[in-house]
């Protein structure tokens, strides 16, 4: 980890970082990578976006499917929690809501593994400033 | 294996599935596979799409084709035409209502820009704990233009252009606010974030600092840059564990990347950030209640002036802004003020987070440009209310807030809009009310969180909320007097005129709301002692008809207090002196030959 000295070094390491986000989501390996948010904020976690992420992380490890599995913030579907976004490779991101393990199961053996979609998808509603 | 092409998105929010979506969804998996398609095309039912107003909605991916007010006869149509030949249903498709023209693609329609992210930008995209996803979506970009292409002159000039104001509830220019602290001299100054969010049923600033807490960061070590300080304090509640863990990872991850502590950026300007817990008192949200706690004094409040840009923390010019106002400013130094001020209202600029609660089908976290109507918050982003039931109140700003009704579906919701119905913007909770919730108890829910949480410094505020509360009591148990309803409005008046804080001046803020647009409910309460909503106990009245009852003697059975008599088989009856109205002879019965009204 180097210290960050100057607006250029900070420049270099957000192009660093911006590639790996990229390599995170377009993967190297287009047919095996998938990309998995938990959504970890308390509301998430109180009703076990926890036990859904650790149960995503040895299911995939158990059946070697190649993915990341990461925590984020509140997506802010709080009805649904906990929430996950999965995406595929060239594939947008899709949000599946309810995900308790038994969904979880669900979502690796169909959508993951087969690309069938399962029912309990939260159609994203808002824009990020990056478009405008 | 199937190998998908095409996928049918139906609708199964509780607002879609009331307009027959279900048999929408059986009729395209029936007409799929009649054609043998099962192989190509997969019908699935999703989460609600939240614009039910145009329901129900069914989508077609890949090529997102959005149809709205589908009907289960519709189905056959969109398969042969769209799915067989690739020629979209135009009729089905969304109407622009300005432009006047079909759209076919969701992502260019109107309703999915109601919702812009800004301050939650990277909520529920980057690990919060990894400060190179923050720096990948151009994290820390701001402050190092700040330092290297600008005067702190020039960010506090920057700021007060782009119009944004305090999100924390009184609205108060933030460029202004800077500018106030930059002009006192001292040798120490701070950079305070009230992360004391107390307002029953807000939580937009915990998710904020649970999602992006390096927004908050580096947001602080820009105003610092502005007004010169050195030091920043993050005054937040012990009862959000998560989200202080969060911001220790990011402080100590920020420090280790050289973004926070000495000489940031090769420049001489250096800045320290540290945490501040607080044991969650309401009236610590006030700035200078929030500055006594963290100086180790009772949470109270002294009144201003002196400001606290003058006299703040250790009696040092101090600038206090809430999570939410910090979280918009890095956007506005990277994208400009001019980007900014375009989004929202004329006094209102930009976006608002709100935390969407009650009887309401979508609760969550939205973010909508300043000037969205409670409509479209309500029945586009919401979904609608729960079960179908009638709207019938908004409450917002918390209890320092009103009830909005439904002559107010249609106001754009900005700052001064909200001040004007007699409520205010708040924090940002929302809590939606329909038709089964009692005003009289809502304002008398949220005096007694004042009565709590009132500091007692003030007598007004001490002995006044309490003694509302007290009249409302009377109200609710059916002992109320005409002339309370104009005890209630005066001693509302005079704790609003006479309190020193905020707290005070607010929080008779819920009566005279509900008073004002709900007026025959209180005299219902207290003419005809009839709660109309069913919601207050002692005014309800249980009564057996004894043309149903059968005299199984199950009510008698399980009332606690032997209200009820009756012999075996014969018609029961209820002691209206005895009965205590818990309800469970209403419960019991099995012939519904009990009523509650």
């Amino acid at each position: 980890m180097k210290r960050i000295k100057s607006l250029d070094d900070l420049k270099k390491l957000s192009k660093n970082a911006k590639n790996k986000f990229d390599l995170r989501e377009k993967a190297n390996d287009p047919d095996k990578v998938v990309q998995i948010k938990v959504a970890m904020a308390t509301c998430g976690i109180a009703s076990g976006a926890k036990e859904t992420m650790d149960f995503l992380i040895e299911e995939l490890d158990r059946q070697s499917i190649k993915a990341i599995v990461t925590q984020t913030g509140c997506m802010g579907y709080c009805y649904a929690e906990p929430t996950i976004e999965v995406t595929m490779p060239n594939n947008d991101p899709i949000v599946f809501g309810y995900v308790d393990t038994k969904k979880a199961k669900e979502i690796v053996e169909k959508y993951i593994k087969k690309n069938e979609l399962v029912d309990g998808i939260l159609p994203v509603n808002y824009e990020t400033i990056d478009k405008q | 294996m199937a190998k998908y092409k095409m996928h049918i998105l139906c609708c199964g929010g509780t607002g879609c599935r009331a307009s027959k979506s279900d048999e929408i969804l059986e009729n395209f998996k029936k007409i799929i596979l009649e054609k043998n398609l099962d192989d190509e095309v997969q019908v699935i039912q999703t989460g609600c799409f939240g614009f039910c107003e145009k329901g129900p909605i069914v989508k077609i991916l890949p090529d997102n084709t959005f149809y709205t007010e589908v009907t289960p006869e519709d189905a056959l149509e969109i398969v042969e035409e769209h799915v067989i030949k690739g020629r979209k249903v135009k009729r089905l498709l969304y109407m622009d209502p300005d432009k006047k023209e079909h759209i076919s693609d969701s992502k260019h329609m109107n309703f999915y820009k109601k919702q812009i992210r800004i301050a939650l930008r990277n909520c529920g995209f980057i690990n919060p704990e990894n400060i190179e996803e923050y720096i990948a979506r151009d994290g820390y970009m701001a402050i190092g233009k700040c330092l290297t292409e600008m005067t702190p002159e020039q960010v506090i000039a920057e700021i007060k252009l782009s119009g944004l104001r305090g999100r924390g509830g009184g609205g108060f220019p933030t460029g202004l606010k800077w500018e106030f602290a930059s002009k006192y001299h001292d040798d120490q100054k701070y950079v305070v974030c009230n992360a004391d969010e107390g307002d029953p049923g807000a939580f937009m600033d915990r998710s904020i600092l649970e999602g992006d807490p390096h927004s908050v960061l580096e947001a602080m070590a820009i105003c610092g840059y502005s007004i010169g300080a050195n030091k920043g304090l993050i005054y937040i509640r012990a009862e959000y564990p998560l989200a202080i863990e969060r911001l220790k990872i990011a402080i100590k991850q920020a420090k280790e990347y050289g973004l926070l502590g000495d000489n940031i950026f090769g420049t001489d300007f250096s800045f320290d950030i540290t945490l501040r817990l607080g044991a969650g008192a309401f009236v610590c949200g006030e700035e200078t209640a929030l500055i006594h706690s963290m100086e180790g004094q009772r949470g109270e409040p002294t009144p201003k002036p002196p400001f606290p840009a003058e006299s703040g923390f250790m009696k040092k010019p101090t600038n206090v802004n809430n999570v939410e106002t910090f979280a918009n400013i890095p956007v506005i130094i990277n994208k400009g003020a001019n980007w900014f001020n375009k989004i929202g209202t004329e006094k209102s600029k930009g976006t608002k987070v709100f935390a969407l609660a009650g009887k309401i089908n979508n609760v969550g976290l939205i973010e909508v440009p300043m000037g969205t109507t409670l409509r479209e918050v309500i029945y586009e982003i919401g979904g609608g209310i729960k079960s179908g039931k009638e709207f019938k109140a908004v409450q917002t700003g918390g209890p320092s807030g009103g009830c909005l009704t439904k002559d107010f579906l249609d106001t754009p919701i900005d700052y001064d809009n909200l001040v004007a119905a007699g409520s205010m913007m708040g924090s940002g909770g929302m809590i939606v009310m329909d038709e089964d919730d009692c005003m009289v108890s809502i304002a008398k829910f949220y005096m007694e969180f004042i009565v709590e949480e009132s500091c007692g410094k003030c007598v007004p505020c001490r002995l006044g909320t309490k003694r509302l509360y007290e009249i409302l009591e009377k109200i609710t148990r059916g002992n109320g007097t005409m002339e309370d309803l104009d005890l209630l409005k005066n001693l509302s008046k005079t704790v609003k005129a006479t309190s020193l804080c905020g707290l005070g001046q607010t929080a008779p803020n819920p009566i005279l709301s509900t008073l004002n647009n709900f007026y025959d409910e209180y005299v219902a309460h207290v003419r005809d002692k009839k709660c109309p909503a069913g919601q207050c106990r002692h005014l309800l009245k249980f009564e057996i008809d004894p043309e149903k009852c059968v005299g199984c003697t199950v009510c008698a059975r399980n009332c606690p207090v032997n209200a009820i008599t009756g012999t075996v088989k014969q018609p029961h009856t209820i002691d209206q002196e005895i009965c205590i109205k818990c309800g469970a002879c209403f419960q019991k019965c099995k012939f519904g030959a009990i009523s509650k009204k």
